[in-house]
């Protein structure tokens, strides 16, 4: 067994068992934290596979970003996990046989399929050997797709400018400042002239 | 170019476990909507394993680019999907998946 094939081996293995714990494990912070480790378990496959950018990137926006985020929201909302936990094998069963299916035909394809020689190098971005991951695929992203790019940037704002509508909330005793009302002001409306009588207070 | 030691269908078959763990997840916690989220991308993950795999077995990089894609669009999905979650625990006090039809119209 070659050194590759080893870490191949490893790291599949890891990234199966953290896949099957995510999913089973009673307390959904360690269900994060497994994602965690199949997510960079996952970009040494990546590695392996030569995808060097993909393998990074990979564990910058899923472990930096998205799975912070998911552990931020578990620990932030205070919910009663045992509750949601009850009548959790009563589609166990129906779930097995279909997740069986599934990976009985997927394995069945997997096995199945082979690679005409001639598919190999005749795609359309043909790998060369002398230009590293990097730089091949910002050489085409910015130029060949630079329109997919874009599109990507417009998925990222709307999903940002989404999660801010859903989730900004004006509480309504709080006081906040109102610009234009402060702009508006004018010399009559800010001061008030009382003539007060001797004698008496206001 | 590509790596030889390790053939195609090795990634395929962690692949496809993958996919079929993070289909089973939606089944077994199908009141756990953090889970659900979880295993969602979980099956993008295993959708991306796939796409690297044929990349780099077929010289092709445009398998990459399409990774790097799904890659964005499931960052996005997970931010609104736990900003939705956030929005709903707020109302509801839970997370159960059962008590998400009061979002009907």
């Amino acid at each position: 067994m070659t050194l590759p094939l080893f870490f191949f081996y490893l790291f599949s293995a890891i990234v199966i068992a953290s896949a099957i714990m995510v999913i089973s494990s009673r307390n959904p912070v360690h269900s994060v934290l497994f994602l965690i480790l199949a997510f960079v378990n996952a970009a040494g496959i990546f590695m392996l596979a030569g995808a060097e950018f993909l393998a990074l990137i990979l564990i910058v926006v899923y472990v930096g970003a998205v799975a912070v985020l998911f552990l931020f929201v578990v620990m932030m909302l205070d919910v009663d996990f045992g509750e949601l936990r009850r009548g959790m094998l009563q589609y166990a069963p129906i779930g097995i046989v279909v997740g069986l299916i599934l990976l009985l035909e997927l394995l069945l394809v997997a096995g199945s399929a082979w690679l005409v020689p001639e598919a190999a190098g005749s795609g359309a971005l043909p790998i060369s050997g002398d230009v590293d991951n990097i730089r091949a695929i910002g050489r085409v992203l910015y130029t060949r797709y630079i329109y997919l790019f874009q599109a990507c940037g417009l998925v990222l704002l709307v999903a940002m400018i989404g999660a801010i509508v859903l989730t900004l909330r004006h509480k309504p005793n709080v006081k906040r400042q109102d610009v234009a009302a402060q702009v508006a002001r004018t010399k009559a409306t800010g001061v008030e002239i009382v003539k007060v009588e001797s004698g008496k207070g206001l | 170019m590509m790596t030889p030691v390790i053939g195609l269908g090795h990634f395929l078959t962690v692949a496809a476990i993958l996919f079929t763990i993070g289909v089973f997840g939606i089944f077994l916690n199908r009141k756990n909507i953090i889970i659900i989220l979880m295993s969602v991308e979980l099956i993008l993950l295993a959708v991306n394993i796939n796409l690297v795999a044929f990349s780099s077995h077929l010289g092709d990089l445009v398998g990459q680019i399409f990774a790097l894609l799904i890659l964005t669009v499931a960052a996005a999905e997970a931010a609104i999907g736990l900003a939705i979650l956030v929005v709903f625990f707020r109302n509801r006090g839970s997370i159960a998946v059962d008590d998400v039809n009061m979002m009907k119209g």
